[in-house]
Protein backbone atom coordinates (compact mmCIF):
# COMPACT_ATOMS: atom_id res chain seq x y z
CA UNK A 1 0.00 0.00 0.00
CA UNK A 2 2.84 2.32 0.89
CA UNK A 3 4.58 1.52 -2.36
CA UNK A 4 1.36 2.17 -4.24
CA UNK A 5 1.01 5.56 -2.53
CA UNK A 6 4.58 6.50 -3.44
CA UNK A 7 3.98 5.60 -7.06
CA UNK A 8 0.71 7.49 -7.05
CA UNK A 9 2.36 10.64 -5.69
CA UNK A 10 5.27 10.29 -8.10
CA UNK A 11 2.78 10.01 -10.92
CA UNK A 12 0.87 13.09 -9.81
CA UNK A 13 4.08 15.11 -9.55
CA UNK A 14 5.26 14.04 -12.96
CA UNK A 15 1.78 14.46 -14.39
CA UNK A 16 1.40 18.01 -13.06
CA UNK A 17 4.56 19.02 -14.88
CA UNK A 18 3.41 17.33 -18.09
CA UNK A 19 0.10 19.11 -17.74
CA UNK A 20 1.75 22.52 -17.31
CA UNK A 21 3.77 22.03 -20.50
CA UNK A 22 0.91 20.38 -22.38
CA UNK A 23 -1.21 23.49 -21.82
CA UNK A 24 1.20 25.47 -23.99
CA UNK A 25 0.90 22.95 -26.83
CA UNK A 26 -2.84 22.80 -26.63
CA UNK A 27 -3.43 26.57 -26.41
CA UNK A 28 -1.25 27.25 -29.43
CA UNK A 29 -2.91 24.41 -31.32
CA UNK A 30 -6.36 25.71 -30.43
CA UNK A 31 -5.63 29.09 -31.93
CA UNK A 32 -3.20 28.38 -34.77
CA UNK A 33 -3.69 24.64 -35.46
CA UNK A 34 0.08 24.45 -35.11
CA UNK A 35 2.16 22.04 -33.04
CA UNK A 36 4.81 24.28 -31.54
CA UNK A 37 7.68 21.80 -31.36
CA UNK A 38 9.97 24.47 -29.90
CA UNK A 39 7.78 24.60 -26.79
CA UNK A 40 9.87 22.03 -24.87
CA UNK A 41 12.94 24.14 -25.49
CA UNK A 42 11.30 27.11 -23.77
CA UNK A 43 10.96 24.93 -20.69
CA UNK A 44 14.62 23.99 -20.90
CA UNK A 45 15.70 27.61 -21.37
CA UNK A 46 13.69 28.60 -18.32
CA UNK A 47 15.53 26.00 -16.25
CA UNK A 48 18.91 27.26 -17.46
CA UNK A 49 17.95 30.87 -16.81
CA UNK A 50 16.89 29.99 -13.28
CA UNK A 51 20.16 28.14 -12.74
CA UNK A 52 22.25 31.07 -13.93
CA UNK A 53 20.31 33.65 -11.93
CA UNK A 54 20.30 31.47 -8.82
CA UNK A 55 24.07 30.93 -9.09
CA UNK A 56 24.71 34.66 -9.41
CA UNK A 57 22.43 35.47 -6.49
CA UNK A 58 24.01 32.78 -4.33
CA UNK A 59 27.44 34.22 -5.08
CA UNK A 60 26.09 37.60 -3.99
CA UNK A 61 25.29 36.00 -0.68
CA UNK A 62 21.52 35.72 -1.02
CA UNK A 63 19.84 32.58 0.23
CA UNK A 64 16.55 30.81 0.55
CA UNK A 65 13.27 32.24 -0.45
CA UNK A 66 14.52 35.43 -2.12
CA UNK A 67 16.66 33.38 -4.52
CA UNK A 68 13.67 31.24 -5.44
CA UNK A 69 11.42 34.23 -6.11
CA UNK A 70 13.97 36.29 -8.04
CA UNK A 71 15.27 33.37 -10.09
CA UNK A 72 11.72 32.20 -10.70
CA UNK A 73 10.38 35.55 -11.84
CA UNK A 74 13.33 36.27 -14.09
CA UNK A 75 13.20 32.77 -15.61
CA UNK A 76 9.47 33.09 -16.29
CA UNK A 77 9.81 36.53 -17.88
CA UNK A 78 12.79 35.41 -19.94
CA UNK A 79 10.98 32.29 -21.14
CA UNK A 80 7.88 34.32 -21.98
CA UNK A 81 10.04 36.70 -24.02
CA UNK A 82 11.53 33.69 -25.80
CA UNK A 83 8.09 32.29 -26.61
CA UNK A 84 6.97 35.69 -27.93
CA UNK A 85 10.08 36.04 -30.09
CA UNK A 86 9.95 32.51 -31.46
CA UNK A 87 6.40 33.15 -32.66
CA UNK A 88 7.37 36.44 -34.31
CA UNK A 89 10.43 34.96 -36.04
CA UNK A 90 9.41 31.42 -36.91
CA UNK A 91 5.62 31.37 -37.25
CA UNK A 92 4.19 34.82 -37.97
CA UNK A 93 5.86 35.19 -41.40
CA UNK A 94 4.31 31.82 -42.31
CA UNK A 95 0.76 32.69 -41.23
CA UNK A 96 -0.54 32.45 -44.81
CA UNK A 97 1.60 29.48 -45.83
CA UNK A 98 0.39 25.88 -45.96
CA UNK A 99 0.14 24.11 -42.62
CA UNK A 100 3.28 22.06 -43.17
CA UNK A 101 5.59 25.10 -43.39
CA UNK A 102 5.20 26.40 -39.82
CA UNK A 103 5.46 22.83 -38.56
CA UNK A 104 8.85 22.43 -40.20
CA UNK A 105 9.82 25.87 -38.97
CA UNK A 106 8.90 24.71 -35.45
CA UNK A 107 11.13 21.65 -35.68
CA UNK A 108 13.95 23.84 -37.00
CA UNK A 109 13.48 26.25 -34.11
CA UNK A 110 13.59 23.38 -31.64
CA UNK A 111 16.86 22.02 -33.05
CA UNK A 112 18.36 25.49 -33.19
CA UNK A 113 17.55 26.29 -29.56
CA UNK A 114 18.86 22.93 -28.30
CA UNK A 115 22.13 23.37 -30.10
CA UNK A 116 22.43 26.99 -29.09
CA UNK A 117 22.12 26.07 -25.41
CA UNK A 118 24.46 23.13 -25.85
CA UNK A 119 27.12 25.42 -27.30
CA UNK A 120 26.52 28.26 -24.88
CA UNK A 121 26.49 25.99 -21.84
CA UNK A 122 27.75 22.41 -22.12
CA UNK A 123 26.31 19.11 -23.17
CA UNK A 124 26.92 17.72 -19.66
CA UNK A 125 24.37 17.61 -16.90
CA UNK A 126 24.69 20.58 -14.59
CA UNK A 127 23.66 20.36 -10.94
CA UNK A 128 20.57 22.42 -10.17
CA UNK A 129 20.21 23.79 -6.63
CA UNK A 130 17.09 22.86 -4.72
CA UNK A 131 15.28 26.18 -4.66
CA UNK A 132 12.09 24.84 -3.15
CA UNK A 133 11.61 26.18 0.36
CA UNK A 134 11.97 24.16 3.55
CA UNK A 135 9.54 24.64 6.36
CA UNK A 136 8.30 22.96 9.51
CA UNK A 137 4.97 22.31 7.88
CA UNK A 138 6.62 20.44 5.01
CA UNK A 139 8.73 18.43 7.46
CA UNK A 140 5.66 17.49 9.42
CA UNK A 141 3.96 15.98 6.38
CA UNK A 142 7.11 14.43 4.93
CA UNK A 143 6.12 11.04 6.29
CA UNK A 144 3.54 10.61 3.58
CA UNK A 145 4.41 13.21 0.94
CA UNK A 146 7.84 14.51 -0.01
CA UNK A 147 8.26 18.30 0.29
CA UNK A 148 9.02 18.86 -3.38
CA UNK A 149 6.19 16.57 -4.51
CA UNK A 150 3.85 18.59 -2.33
CA UNK A 151 5.08 21.94 -3.67
CA UNK A 152 4.93 20.80 -7.28
CA UNK A 153 1.40 19.43 -7.01
CA UNK A 154 0.09 22.47 -5.13
CA UNK A 155 1.82 25.03 -7.36
CA UNK A 156 0.66 23.38 -10.57
CA UNK A 157 -2.89 23.12 -9.30
CA UNK A 158 -2.94 26.78 -8.35
CA UNK A 159 -1.48 27.83 -11.70
CA UNK A 160 -3.97 25.70 -13.64
CA UNK A 161 -6.92 27.02 -11.66
CA UNK A 162 -5.67 30.56 -12.26
CA UNK A 163 -5.42 29.86 -16.00
CA UNK A 164 -8.95 28.48 -16.09
CA UNK A 165 -10.26 31.58 -14.32
CA UNK A 166 -8.31 33.82 -16.69
CA UNK A 167 -9.84 32.10 -19.70
CA UNK A 168 -13.31 32.03 -18.24
CA UNK A 169 -13.67 35.46 -16.73
CA UNK A 170 -11.36 37.99 -18.36
CA UNK A 171 -11.67 39.95 -21.53
CA UNK A 172 -8.46 38.42 -22.81
CA UNK A 173 -9.72 34.92 -22.00
CA UNK A 174 -12.93 35.55 -23.89
CA UNK A 175 -11.00 36.85 -26.87
CA UNK A 176 -8.77 33.77 -26.80
CA UNK A 177 -11.75 31.42 -26.70
CA UNK A 178 -13.46 33.33 -29.48
CA UNK A 179 -10.32 33.25 -31.62
CA UNK A 180 -10.01 29.51 -31.13
CA UNK A 181 -13.60 29.00 -32.27
CA UNK A 182 -13.59 31.26 -35.33
CA UNK A 183 -10.56 33.42 -36.00
CA UNK A 184 -12.12 35.54 -38.74
CA UNK A 185 -15.28 36.18 -36.74
CA UNK A 186 -13.19 37.17 -33.72
CA UNK A 187 -11.45 39.78 -35.87
CA UNK A 188 -14.82 41.02 -37.09
CA UNK A 189 -15.83 41.66 -33.51
CA UNK A 190 -12.71 43.77 -33.08
CA UNK A 191 -10.26 41.27 -31.61
CA UNK A 192 -6.70 41.85 -32.77
CA UNK A 193 -5.82 38.26 -33.53
CA UNK A 194 -2.08 38.88 -33.83
CA UNK A 195 -2.07 40.23 -30.32
CA UNK A 196 -4.05 37.25 -29.05
CA UNK A 197 -1.60 34.87 -30.70
CA UNK A 198 1.34 36.66 -29.05
CA UNK A 199 -0.36 36.47 -25.68
CA UNK A 200 -1.06 32.79 -26.13
CA UNK A 201 2.64 32.18 -26.68
CA UNK A 202 3.57 34.34 -23.69
CA UNK A 203 1.18 32.54 -21.35
CA UNK A 204 2.08 29.08 -22.67
CA UNK A 205 5.79 29.83 -22.26
CA UNK A 206 5.31 31.16 -18.74
CA UNK A 207 3.49 27.94 -17.79
CA UNK A 208 6.28 25.85 -19.28
CA UNK A 209 8.81 27.95 -17.36
CA UNK A 210 7.03 27.27 -14.09
CA UNK A 211 7.12 23.56 -14.94
CA UNK A 212 10.80 23.78 -15.82
CA UNK A 213 11.69 25.45 -12.57
CA UNK A 214 9.77 23.00 -10.43
CA UNK A 215 11.08 19.87 -12.08
CA UNK A 216 14.69 21.08 -12.28
CA UNK A 217 14.59 21.77 -8.56
CA UNK A 218 13.03 18.38 -7.94
CA UNK A 219 15.38 16.32 -10.10
CA UNK A 220 18.45 18.41 -9.29
CA UNK A 221 20.20 18.42 -12.65
CA UNK A 222 19.61 19.81 -16.14
CA UNK A 223 21.09 19.70 -19.61
CA UNK A 224 20.16 20.99 -23.05
CA UNK A 225 18.15 17.87 -23.86
CA UNK A 226 15.58 17.92 -21.03
CA UNK A 227 13.27 20.14 -23.09
CA UNK A 228 13.05 17.66 -25.91
CA UNK A 229 12.17 14.78 -23.58
CA UNK A 230 9.65 16.69 -21.51
CA UNK A 231 8.26 18.35 -24.63
CA UNK A 232 7.52 15.11 -26.41
CA UNK A 233 5.90 13.66 -23.28
CA UNK A 234 3.79 16.77 -22.77
CA UNK A 235 2.81 16.67 -26.42
CA UNK A 236 1.68 13.08 -25.86
CA UNK A 237 -0.31 14.28 -22.86
CA UNK A 238 -1.96 17.00 -24.96
CA UNK A 239 -2.94 14.51 -27.68
CA UNK A 240 -4.10 12.04 -25.04
CA UNK A 241 -6.45 14.61 -23.51
CA UNK A 242 -7.59 15.93 -26.88
CA UNK A 243 -5.38 18.57 -28.48
CA UNK A 244 -6.95 22.01 -28.43
CA UNK A 245 -8.76 21.24 -25.19
CA UNK A 246 -7.59 22.95 -21.99
CA UNK A 247 -9.13 20.50 -19.49
CA UNK A 248 -7.92 17.76 -21.85
CA UNK A 249 -4.31 18.88 -21.47
CA UNK A 250 -4.60 18.87 -17.69
CA UNK A 251 -6.25 15.47 -17.59
CA UNK A 252 -3.91 14.03 -20.23
CA UNK A 253 -0.87 15.16 -18.23
CA UNK A 254 -2.08 13.50 -15.06
CA UNK A 255 -3.10 10.26 -16.80
CA UNK A 256 0.24 10.05 -18.56
CA UNK A 257 2.19 10.80 -15.38
CA UNK A 258 0.33 8.14 -13.42
CA UNK A 259 0.65 5.57 -16.21
CA UNK A 260 4.40 6.13 -16.39
CA UNK A 261 4.79 6.00 -12.65
CA UNK A 262 2.82 2.79 -12.17
CA UNK A 263 4.35 1.25 -15.28
CA UNK A 264 7.89 1.84 -14.09
CA UNK A 265 7.01 0.83 -10.54
CA UNK A 266 5.21 -2.41 -11.23
CA UNK A 267 6.71 -3.55 -14.53
CA UNK A 268 10.15 -2.17 -15.22
CA UNK A 269 11.83 1.21 -15.03
CA UNK A 270 13.70 0.40 -18.23
CA UNK A 271 10.49 0.95 -20.15
CA UNK A 272 9.63 4.42 -18.87
CA UNK A 273 9.25 6.04 -22.28
CA UNK A 274 7.76 2.93 -23.79
CA UNK A 275 4.66 3.42 -21.63
CA UNK A 276 4.20 7.01 -22.76
CA UNK A 277 4.55 6.29 -26.44
CA UNK A 278 2.50 3.11 -26.33
CA UNK A 279 -0.29 5.27 -24.94
CA UNK A 280 0.28 7.81 -27.74
CA UNK A 281 0.06 5.14 -30.42
CA UNK A 282 -3.00 3.52 -28.87
CA UNK A 283 -4.85 6.80 -28.52
CA UNK A 284 -4.07 7.75 -32.10
CA UNK A 285 -5.45 4.43 -33.31
CA UNK A 286 -8.44 4.08 -31.01
CA UNK A 287 -9.56 7.62 -30.21
CA UNK A 288 -7.66 10.16 -32.32
CA UNK A 289 -9.63 13.04 -30.81
CA UNK A 290 -8.32 12.24 -27.33
CA UNK A 291 -10.18 11.75 -24.06
CA UNK A 292 -11.94 15.12 -24.20
CA UNK A 293 -11.98 15.34 -27.96
CA UNK A 294 -13.50 17.92 -30.26
CA UNK A 295 -17.13 17.43 -29.45
CA UNK A 296 -17.01 18.18 -25.74
CA UNK A 297 -14.16 20.59 -25.45
CA UNK A 298 -13.54 24.05 -24.20
CA UNK A 299 -10.80 24.97 -26.55
CA UNK A 300 -8.34 27.77 -26.76
CA UNK B 1 -27.90 64.25 -45.97
CA UNK B 2 -24.24 63.37 -45.54
CA UNK B 3 -22.71 60.22 -46.91
CA UNK B 4 -21.35 57.54 -44.60
CA UNK B 5 -20.11 55.11 -47.23
CA UNK B 6 -18.96 55.74 -50.77
CA UNK B 7 -17.83 52.84 -52.94
CA UNK B 8 -16.24 53.85 -56.21
CA UNK B 9 -15.51 51.58 -59.11
CA UNK B 10 -14.94 48.54 -56.90
CA UNK B 11 -13.55 45.50 -58.71
CA UNK B 12 -12.74 42.12 -57.22
CA UNK B 13 -11.06 39.45 -59.35
CA UNK B 14 -10.66 35.82 -58.37
CA UNK B 15 -8.25 34.56 -60.99
CA UNK B 16 -10.12 35.14 -64.23
CA UNK B 17 -13.48 35.63 -62.58
CA UNK B 18 -14.74 39.14 -61.98
CA UNK B 19 -16.89 38.78 -58.87
CA UNK B 20 -17.35 42.54 -58.73
CA UNK B 21 -16.89 44.73 -61.79
CA UNK B 22 -16.74 48.47 -61.27
CA UNK B 23 -19.45 48.68 -58.64
CA UNK B 24 -20.50 52.11 -57.34
CA UNK B 25 -22.59 52.37 -54.22
CA UNK B 26 -23.19 54.99 -51.57
CA UNK B 27 -25.10 55.11 -48.33
CA UNK B 28 -26.24 58.23 -46.55
CA UNK B 29 -25.94 58.77 -42.83
CA UNK B 30 -28.80 57.10 -40.97
CA UNK B 31 -30.32 55.47 -44.03
CA UNK B 32 -31.39 51.88 -44.62
CA UNK B 33 -30.25 50.74 -48.04
CA UNK B 34 -30.58 47.33 -49.62
CA UNK B 35 -28.39 45.34 -51.94
CA UNK B 36 -30.28 42.78 -53.98
CA UNK B 37 -29.60 40.52 -56.90
CA UNK B 38 -29.77 36.88 -57.95
CA UNK B 39 -27.55 34.26 -56.29
CA UNK B 40 -23.91 34.68 -57.25
CA UNK B 41 -24.34 38.34 -58.14
CA UNK B 42 -21.46 39.34 -55.83
CA UNK B 43 -23.40 40.72 -52.88
CA UNK B 44 -21.54 38.82 -50.18
CA UNK B 45 -18.26 39.47 -52.00
CA UNK B 46 -19.00 43.16 -51.64
CA UNK B 47 -19.50 42.71 -47.88
CA UNK B 48 -16.26 40.76 -47.68
CA UNK B 49 -14.41 43.59 -49.43
CA UNK B 50 -16.03 46.12 -47.14
CA UNK B 51 -15.04 44.33 -43.94
CA UNK B 52 -11.46 43.55 -44.94
CA UNK B 53 -11.89 39.81 -45.46
CA UNK B 54 -10.94 40.34 -49.11
CA UNK B 55 -8.55 42.97 -50.39
CA UNK B 56 -10.29 44.47 -53.46
CA UNK B 57 -8.45 44.32 -56.77
CA UNK B 58 -9.16 47.95 -57.53
CA UNK B 59 -11.45 50.82 -56.66
CA UNK B 60 -12.07 52.75 -53.47
CA UNK B 61 -14.12 52.10 -50.36
CA UNK B 62 -14.46 55.34 -48.42
CA UNK B 63 -15.93 55.49 -44.94
CA UNK B 64 -16.87 59.00 -43.85
CA UNK B 65 -15.95 59.90 -40.29
CA UNK B 66 -17.63 62.67 -38.31
CA UNK B 67 -15.35 65.70 -38.35
CA UNK B 68 -12.52 63.97 -40.18
CA UNK B 69 -11.43 63.10 -43.66
CA UNK B 70 -13.01 59.98 -45.18
CA UNK B 71 -11.05 56.82 -44.46
CA UNK B 72 -10.10 54.46 -47.27
CA UNK B 73 -10.87 50.92 -46.10
CA UNK B 74 -9.09 49.00 -48.86
CA UNK B 75 -6.48 46.62 -47.42
CA UNK B 76 -7.05 47.52 -43.77
CA UNK B 77 -7.07 44.74 -41.19
CA UNK B 78 -10.45 43.24 -40.35
CA UNK B 79 -10.36 44.34 -36.72
CA UNK B 80 -9.23 47.85 -37.68
CA UNK B 81 -12.29 48.24 -39.89
CA UNK B 82 -14.46 47.01 -37.02
CA UNK B 83 -13.01 49.62 -34.70
CA UNK B 84 -13.69 52.29 -37.34
CA UNK B 85 -17.38 51.49 -36.92
CA UNK B 86 -18.38 48.85 -39.47
CA UNK B 87 -20.05 45.67 -38.22
CA UNK B 88 -21.69 42.79 -40.03
CA UNK B 89 -23.68 39.61 -39.67
CA UNK B 90 -23.47 36.49 -41.79
CA UNK B 91 -25.85 34.66 -44.05
CA UNK B 92 -24.91 31.39 -42.36
CA UNK B 93 -24.93 32.13 -38.64
CA UNK B 94 -21.44 32.41 -37.17
CA UNK B 95 -21.88 32.71 -33.44
CA UNK B 96 -19.32 31.50 -30.93
CA UNK B 97 -21.44 28.42 -30.22
CA UNK B 98 -19.49 27.23 -27.19
CA UNK B 99 -19.85 30.55 -25.39
CA UNK B 100 -22.88 31.96 -23.61
CA UNK B 101 -25.18 34.54 -25.14
CA UNK B 102 -23.78 37.17 -22.81
CA UNK B 103 -20.19 36.28 -23.68
CA UNK B 104 -20.96 36.51 -27.38
CA UNK B 105 -22.09 40.09 -26.91
CA UNK B 106 -19.24 40.89 -24.50
CA UNK B 107 -16.75 39.84 -27.18
CA UNK B 108 -18.25 42.55 -29.34
CA UNK B 109 -17.15 45.11 -26.73
CA UNK B 110 -13.54 44.13 -27.35
CA UNK B 111 -12.94 46.89 -29.87
CA UNK B 112 -14.24 49.48 -27.40
CA UNK B 113 -12.27 48.53 -24.30
CA UNK B 114 -8.64 48.78 -23.29
CA UNK B 115 -7.42 46.36 -20.63
CA UNK B 116 -4.66 44.02 -21.78
CA UNK B 117 -2.64 41.11 -20.50
CA UNK B 118 -1.47 42.75 -17.27
CA UNK B 119 -5.00 43.84 -16.48
CA UNK B 120 -6.19 40.28 -17.00
CA UNK B 121 -3.59 38.87 -14.61
CA UNK B 122 -3.48 41.49 -11.86
CA UNK B 123 -7.05 42.81 -12.13
CA UNK B 124 -6.49 46.38 -10.94
CA UNK B 125 -9.60 48.45 -10.10
CA UNK B 126 -9.63 50.08 -13.56
CA UNK B 127 -9.95 46.65 -15.18
CA UNK B 128 -12.73 45.62 -12.86
CA UNK B 129 -14.65 48.84 -13.50
CA UNK B 130 -14.23 48.35 -17.23
CA UNK B 131 -15.31 44.71 -17.00
CA UNK B 132 -18.44 45.75 -15.14
CA UNK B 133 -19.18 48.37 -17.78
CA UNK B 134 -18.81 45.70 -20.47
CA UNK B 135 -21.28 43.43 -18.68
CA UNK B 136 -23.78 46.27 -18.12
CA UNK B 137 -23.61 47.43 -21.71
CA UNK B 138 -23.97 43.86 -22.99
CA UNK B 139 -27.02 43.30 -20.79
CA UNK B 140 -28.55 46.52 -22.09
CA UNK B 141 -28.05 45.40 -25.69
CA UNK B 142 -29.59 41.99 -24.94
CA UNK B 143 -32.58 43.69 -23.31
CA UNK B 144 -32.96 45.97 -26.31
CA UNK B 145 -32.98 43.02 -28.67
CA UNK B 146 -35.27 40.87 -26.50
CA UNK B 147 -32.66 38.25 -25.73
CA UNK B 148 -32.49 38.90 -21.99
CA UNK B 149 -34.14 35.56 -21.04
CA UNK B 150 -31.30 33.70 -22.75
CA UNK B 151 -28.25 35.47 -21.23
CA UNK B 152 -26.61 32.40 -19.72
CA UNK B 153 -27.56 29.87 -22.39
CA UNK B 154 -24.91 28.58 -24.75
CA UNK B 155 -25.34 30.34 -28.09
CA UNK B 156 -25.60 27.05 -29.97
CA UNK B 157 -28.65 26.00 -27.91
CA UNK B 158 -30.75 29.02 -28.92
CA UNK B 159 -33.72 28.75 -31.26
CA UNK B 160 -32.96 29.81 -34.80
CA UNK B 161 -34.62 33.21 -34.76
CA UNK B 162 -32.88 34.09 -31.49
CA UNK B 163 -29.51 33.10 -32.96
CA UNK B 164 -30.13 35.51 -35.82
CA UNK B 165 -30.94 38.29 -33.37
CA UNK B 166 -27.87 37.43 -31.29
CA UNK B 167 -25.71 37.97 -34.37
CA UNK B 168 -27.19 41.45 -34.63
CA UNK B 169 -26.69 42.02 -30.89
CA UNK B 170 -23.03 41.07 -31.15
CA UNK B 171 -22.58 43.38 -34.11
CA UNK B 172 -24.25 46.22 -32.19
CA UNK B 173 -21.89 45.69 -29.26
CA UNK B 174 -19.02 46.94 -31.43
CA UNK B 175 -20.85 50.30 -31.65
CA UNK B 176 -21.03 50.43 -35.42
CA UNK B 177 -22.04 53.47 -37.42
CA UNK B 178 -22.61 51.26 -40.43
CA UNK B 179 -24.25 47.87 -40.00
CA UNK B 180 -24.05 45.28 -42.77
CA UNK B 181 -26.69 42.56 -42.59
CA UNK B 182 -26.30 39.54 -44.86
CA UNK B 183 -29.75 37.98 -45.34
CA UNK B 184 -30.94 38.56 -41.79
CA UNK B 185 -34.37 37.11 -42.55
CA UNK B 186 -33.10 33.92 -44.19
CA UNK B 187 -34.92 30.91 -42.74
CA UNK B 188 -37.25 33.01 -40.60
CA UNK B 189 -41.00 32.47 -40.50
CA UNK B 190 -43.27 35.43 -41.40
CA UNK B 191 -43.80 36.27 -37.73
CA UNK B 192 -40.04 36.41 -37.04
CA UNK B 193 -39.49 38.44 -40.20
CA UNK B 194 -42.05 41.02 -39.03
CA UNK B 195 -40.27 41.25 -35.69
CA UNK B 196 -36.96 41.69 -37.45
CA UNK B 197 -38.41 44.48 -39.53
CA UNK B 198 -39.61 46.23 -36.38
CA UNK B 199 -36.19 45.81 -34.79
CA UNK B 200 -34.35 47.31 -37.75
CA UNK B 201 -36.68 50.29 -37.89
CA UNK B 202 -36.16 50.81 -34.16
CA UNK B 203 -32.37 50.54 -34.52
CA UNK B 204 -32.21 53.05 -37.28
CA UNK B 205 -34.49 55.47 -35.42
CA UNK B 206 -32.90 55.12 -31.95
CA UNK B 207 -29.26 55.09 -32.97
CA UNK B 208 -29.23 56.85 -36.34
CA UNK B 209 -27.56 53.74 -37.57
CA UNK B 210 -26.86 53.36 -41.27
CA UNK B 211 -27.77 49.90 -42.48
CA UNK B 212 -26.92 48.06 -45.67
CA UNK B 213 -29.03 44.98 -46.11
CA UNK B 214 -28.63 41.99 -48.39
CA UNK B 215 -31.98 40.26 -48.56
CA UNK B 216 -34.04 38.02 -50.79
CA UNK B 217 -37.31 38.70 -48.99
CA UNK B 218 -38.60 41.43 -51.31
CA UNK B 219 -41.41 42.45 -49.03
CA UNK B 220 -38.90 43.20 -46.27
CA UNK B 221 -36.62 45.06 -48.67
CA UNK B 222 -39.43 47.17 -50.13
CA UNK B 223 -40.74 48.04 -46.66
CA UNK B 224 -37.39 49.01 -45.18
CA UNK B 225 -35.06 50.38 -47.79
CA UNK B 226 -35.11 53.92 -49.09
CA UNK B 227 -32.52 53.12 -51.65
CA UNK B 228 -31.93 49.84 -53.45
CA UNK B 229 -28.90 48.72 -55.42
CA UNK B 230 -29.21 45.75 -57.74
CA UNK B 231 -26.24 43.61 -58.70
CA UNK B 232 -26.09 40.94 -61.38
CA UNK B 233 -22.93 39.05 -62.38
CA UNK B 234 -20.83 41.51 -60.38
CA UNK B 235 -22.19 44.58 -62.14
CA UNK B 236 -24.63 47.14 -60.94
CA UNK B 237 -27.70 46.93 -63.15
CA UNK B 238 -30.01 49.34 -61.36
CA UNK B 239 -30.42 51.64 -58.40
CA UNK B 240 -33.28 53.65 -57.05
CA UNK B 241 -36.23 53.80 -54.71
CA UNK B 242 -38.35 50.69 -54.12
CA UNK B 243 -40.92 51.98 -56.57
CA UNK B 244 -38.35 52.54 -59.31
CA UNK B 245 -36.76 49.14 -58.76
CA UNK B 246 -40.11 47.38 -58.79
CA UNK B 247 -40.77 48.52 -62.34
CA UNK B 248 -37.23 48.45 -63.69
CA UNK B 249 -37.13 46.14 -66.75
CA UNK B 250 -33.45 45.19 -66.23
CA UNK B 251 -34.19 44.05 -62.69
CA UNK B 252 -37.23 42.07 -63.72
CA UNK B 253 -35.18 40.43 -66.44
CA UNK B 254 -32.33 39.54 -64.07
CA UNK B 255 -34.71 38.00 -61.58
CA UNK B 256 -37.20 36.28 -63.82
CA UNK B 257 -35.40 35.69 -67.10
CA UNK B 258 -35.78 36.94 -70.65
CA UNK B 259 -39.46 36.35 -71.29
CA UNK B 260 -40.91 37.66 -68.09
CA UNK B 261 -42.89 40.81 -67.88
CA UNK B 262 -44.17 40.32 -64.39
CA UNK B 263 -43.46 42.74 -61.59
CA UNK B 264 -41.35 41.80 -58.66
CA UNK B 265 -42.28 42.45 -55.07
Amino acid sequence: MNYFWDLFLGGLTRGSIYALIALGYTMVYGILQLINFAHGEIYMIAAFTALIVASILTMQGLTGFSVLILAGVIAILYAAAYGFTVEKIAYKPLRQASRLSPLISAIGMSIFLQNYVMLAQTSDFLPFPNLLPQSEFLDSISAWIGPSDFIIIVTSSVVMIALSLLLKFTKMGRAMRATAQDREMAMLTGVSVNRIISRTFIIGSALAAIGGLLIASHVGRINFYIGFNAGIKAFTAAVLGGIGSIPGAMLGGLVLGLAESFGTGYISSDYESVFAFTILILILILKPDGILGRSSQQKV
Amino acid sequence: MDLILDIKNLTMNFGGLKALDGVNLHIRQGEIAALIGPNGAGKTTLFNCLTGIYAPSSGDILLYQPGAKPKRLNGLKINTITSLGVARTFQNIRLFGGMTVLENVMIGRHARSKSGILGAIFRPPATRVEEKAIVDKSYAILEYIDLAPYVNELAKNLPYGAQRRLEIARALATEPRLLLLDEPAAGMNPQETRELEGLLVRLQADHELSILLIEHDMKLVMNLARNIFVLDYGEEIARGTPLEIRHNPAVIKAYLGEEADAEIG
